[in-house]
């Protein structure tokens, strides 16, 4: 059941919003054992809000737009006097005397927070396998990941735990695992949402964002999330746009490119590599679904896109390497004693952090090093504005962009944990939009020659979302 | 000042960082109080505590102040980027310290000292304070220490970090421009300038090099100093240490340096090789700040009258050097004073009493009073002693000069009675006389001391010395003398 259909029947008093979150409960009870999405289910905290929500419908209120609708939250959003982890042992037990801006916002619009989703520690991996807290899988086939970082919130929409989730996107942590799931997954325009309350990876590419079952699901979650707010100074000082309102619209007249260095092929010199065929094969099918609906399709070029990996991966760590260094051992979370100041700051780290964001946090330091600066984080700030550059240019001529969400489909369990660079790939695709900037979508679209979902990225100049779920919806209702 | 060398063949060169802490209500990133004092970690929250998820939003008042500054030290006012200096340390909660590094809201300007030499200012830039730590046990060290507490009420209170060029060449000199650079920023309601309660703390860059030479010598950075008593000294104690080395034929090693007040000698905090690489970036929370031409305009006009200023325009009114009115606006008596010489008081009398007669404040005095004092005073009704006390009387109580001189019976002094006097005392002494007649200069001087005193003594200091000297000569020019 959408999140759309349930909030009306909850609204109308046709369902109590007990009934919705006991059945969802249910869910989890069954198969969360298997797929291990979330880190904590709220299930006392959702059945006493779902119970106020009843009394205060019952006394002729609406809680608004969400109301008795289960949202899984990532781990790594601040909520009040609950466990936040962000999947690291260095914050087990950390209990936050505040809500992140978007959690404040949900619960205004009636929403019901069902759990915190598990997620690869401090949201650096691509497959949920670095959490603490031990991996996710994919509810689709247990023996795949389910993509990362936001696994477990994808997860959680996919296996039917919840109809909503949250995630956050910083080189594709929303939309691959979208793809890998099946399900419907969003980055923003940086800044449309709130940061205020996510715990911080890589500040300037950090973008919070729904996963849902249905385009317009995600539609809904997203315009409930967005707008301006005062306590992130990135914030974009905007309403929250009418993306229910763009639905409908279709593409006629639309141009849509097909960014040919993200689809790879033999024919394809200066494509990335790794994406598969039968992933390529699909976002081709949706490019012609799309030109069947009336747009008009094309190939673009968006030539330093190629380089978007390598500028991701000293910008992020960069940031993350500062970002981090507050997990110190002396206000919150894990201390481990030693006999000096900045030995129990070494003793909590070196006990406190996974290998993954070790290798990150050196990364960036080193990048950011003197005599370093000007060769590694100097020269990616550049090639940052060169993929800039190369997106308004290809803008001028396309009202959106597509490509794969991700190389591949779901990939076994293990298969790429011995090889960071292979991992690392997995976010080719998505990676060029957080470094724009820029929004897109994970689609889902048929399926690869596995059986496993496929999802097509549709990406979209800034602010320009209402465009970019116009055509997600077109290729939702064509998809095979 | 550069002539007065401290160590013979040598010349100091001293540069200044001074952070003061801007006067806000709120924290230079949250919305928690900016306030000293208070119970440890009341005035708190995400955001100063550094915790995960939260955000820096800035504070419009401190950027407001930091203008401030810079138009009152003609620094160049410009877009800036705030950026993360980023080292460990456990009473700065994120690990990282928001700062400006490249781009500084205030850029290159100058300090102008009493005596009129300029002082030049490489930069004013803004950024948070840390916490605050104590160290418990050991002797307050934190290396001996058994524990440490951390009071996170000064965490986030903006600060401005105000850099000097390599322009000081002594202690005196650095002393008078701390002084000043305090008196503008209390007179622009910037900061309080309370060194003793750290809410203005001077680092000093110290090198030395042999008279003549312009090559500046390896500098050290002289840290935790606490008064401007402290600063002189580790200046020149720094200096000293410096030119021990060189004349013993060693080599100044860039350090940065710790001044400890008790044993009056600066120790090694870290080597060059040891600082930090702090890795600053640009700080990906919060977006350039630009002020607009409008905004920077009106700033300047609301800007109240800078101490500069002010001793320029008492020197106008007074008829004297700018230097000549230092005291006077450093105790901020100079719209007392000015608007006295308005009133038609003779400027020097005013200036004299401001400097001798007011240290304690002006209490109830008002111009007019002041005025009619100094007018009583120039035309002889009061001597300067009598006017003292009536000046004192008019700082406790207000009211009219006449009526506090008739209460204590000042009254002017008859001449003819002061000549009766005058000769009687010349006949009760013939040696002095003979002395004041006779004597050379030293001596005639000395004389006329006597008889003032005796004149003094008879009348109880009700006489005016001036006239008693001019009888006295007056006198002895009868005699042919």
């Amino acid at each position: 059941m959408s999140a759309r259909s349930i909030a009306a029947a909850v609204r109308s008093g046709e369902r109590s919003a007990r009934s919705v979150v006991e059945e969802h409960l249910a869910a989890i009870d069954s198969s969360e054992g298997e797929v291990h999405a979330f880190n904590l289910v709220l299930a006392d905290g959702a059945l006493a809000r779902a119970d106020d929500l009843d009394r205060r419908i019952a006394d002729g209120e609406d809680p608004g737009p969400l109301a008795g609708v289960p949202v899984a939250l990532k781990d790594n959003l601040c909520t009040r006097g609950i466990d936040t982890t962000c999947g690291s042992k260095i914050l087990e037990g950390w209990c936050p005397p505040y809500d992140a801006t978007v959690v404040e916002r949900l619960a205004a619009v009636g929403a019901v927070a069902i759990g915190k989703t598990n997620l690869d520690e401090f949201a650096m991996g691509s497959s949920t396998e670095n959490s603490a807290f031990g991996p996710t899988r994919n509810p689709l086939d247990t023996s795949r990941v389910p993509g990362g970082s936001s696994g477990g919130s994808a997860a959680a929409v996919a296996a039917g735990f919840a109809p909503l989730a949250l995630g956050s996107d910083t080189g594709g942590s929303i939309r691959q695992p979208a793809a890998l799931c099946g399900t419907v997954g969003v980055k923003p325009t940086y800044g449309r949402v709130s940061r205020y309350g996510l715990v911080a990876f890589g500040s300037s590419l950090d973008q919070i964002g729904p996963f849902a079952t249905s385009v317009e699901d995600a539609a809904l979650l997203l315009e409930v999330i967005g707008g301006h707010d005062p306590l992130d100074s990135t914030s974009i000082p905007e309403a929250s746009p009418d993306l229910l309102g763009a639905l409908g619209r279709g593409v006629e007249g639309l141009r849509i490119g097909i960014i040919s260095e993200l689809m790879g092929g033999p024919d394809r010199a200066a494509s990335v590599e790794g994406i598969a065929d039968d992933v390529r094969a699909r976002v081709e099918q949706a490019a012609e679904a799309l030109a069947a609906a009336g747009a008009t399709v094309e190939h673009a070029s968006v030539p330093s896109t190629v380089y978007g990996l390598s500028a991701y991966y000293l910008i992020a760590p960069a940031e993350a390497s500062s970002n981090l260094a507050r997990f110190d051992g002396v206000r919150f979370g894990l201390r481990v004693d030693a006999d000096t100041a900045a030995g129990m700051n070494t003793a909590t780290r070196t006990a406190g952090f996974g290998d993954e964001v070790k290798r990150r946090i050196m990364l960036g330091t080193y990048a950011l090093s003197t005599g370093y600066y000007d060769a590694y984080y100097g020269k990616s700030q550049k090639v940052r504005t060169l993929i800039q550059r190369d997106f308004a240019r290809a803008y001028e001529s396309f009202d959106l962009l597509l490509s794969p969400a991700a190389p591949t489909t779901a990939f076994p369990l293990g298969d790429k944990t011995d090889d960071p660079m292979l991992m690392y790939l997995n976010d080719v695709c998505t990676i060029p939009s957080n470094l724009a900037g820029h929004p897109s979508m994970s689609v889902p679209f048929g399926s690869g020659d596995d059986g496993l979902p496929v999802g097509v990225q549709v990406l979209a100049p800034a602010l320009a979302e209402a465009t970019m779920f116009r055509a997600a919806a077109v290729l939702e209702g064509a998809a095979p | 000042m550069s002539d007065q060398a401290l160590i013979p063949g040598w010349e100091v060169v001293i540069g200044l960082e001074v952070h003061a802490e801007l006067a806000t209500a709120t924290k230079m990133f949250s919305s928690a109080l900016n306030q000293f004092g208070g119970q440890p970690n009341t005035n708190v929250d995400p955001v100063s505590l550094g915790l995960p998820g939260s955000l820096p939003v800035l504070n419009e008042k401190a950027v407001e102040l930091a203008i401030r500054v810079g138009l009152a030290l003609d620094c160049t006012i410009q877009r800036s980027v705030f950026a993360r200096k980023n080292y460990f340390y456990p009473d700065m909660p994120k690990d990282f310290q928001i700062s400006q590094y490249d781009l500084p809201i205030n850029g290159v300007g100058s300090l102008e000292l009493p005596d009129g030499r300029r002082i030049g200012i490489e930069r004013a830039h803004l950024e948070e304070d840390t916490g605050k730590s104590t160290h418990v046990g050991g002797g307050g060290r934190i290396h001996e220490a058994g524990h440490s507490l951390i009071d996170y009420n000064r965490s986030g209170v903006p600060l401005i970090e105000i850099v000097s060029a390599p322009d000081m060449r002594c202690a005196e000199e650095a002393r008078a421009y701390v002084s000043e650079l305090r008196a503008i920023l209390v007179a622009i309601g910037a900061s309080d300038g309370k060194m003793e309660e750290g809410s203005m703390r001077v680092d000093c860059n110290v090198s030395v090099r042999r008279e003549g030479t312009s090559e500046l010598g390896t500098r050290c950075e002289v840290k935790n100093i606490n008064s401007l008593r402290s600063m002189g000294r580790a200046i020149e104690y720094e200096a000293r240490r410096q030119v021990d080395l060189l004349e013993s034929g060693e080599k100044v090693q860039q350090q940065t340096r710790h001044w400890n007040e008790d044993d009056g000698r600066t120790h090694k905090l870290r080597s060059k090789e040891e600082a930090y690489d702090y890795r600053y970036f640009p700080e990906p929370d919060l977006v350039p700040v630009e002020p607009s031409d409008e905004w920077i305009a009106e700033i300047r006009a609301a800007l109240p009258m800078l101490p500069r200023e002010r001793r320029q325009r008492l020197a106008v009114a007074a008829g004297v050097e700018p230097q000549a009115t230092a005291l006077t606006v450093e105790r901020g008596m100079d719209d007392l004073a000015v608007d006295t010489i308005a009133a038609g008081a003779d400027a020097t009398r005013v200036l004299v009493h401001v400097e001798n007669n007011l240290a304690d404040g002006v209490g109830e005095l008002t111009a007019a009073s002041f005025a009619s004092l100094v007018a009583m005073e120039a035309g002889g009704d009061l001597t300067a002693t009598q006017a003292k006390t009536v000046l004192a009387d008019l700082v406790a109580t207000g009211g009219d000069p006449a009526a506090h001189a008739a209460s204590h019976g000042f009254e002017a002094m008859d001449t003819s009675e002061l000549e009766a006097l005058v000769d009687r005392l010349i006949a009760e002494h013939p040696d002095d006389w003979a002395g004041y007649v006779g004597g050379d200069d030293r001596e005639r001087r000395r004389k006329s001391g006597f008889f003032v005193g005796q004149v003094m003594r008879a009348t109880q200091g009700q006489a005016d010395g001036r006239i008693v000297n001019d009888l006295l000569a007056r006198r002895a020019a009868e005699q042919g003398g």
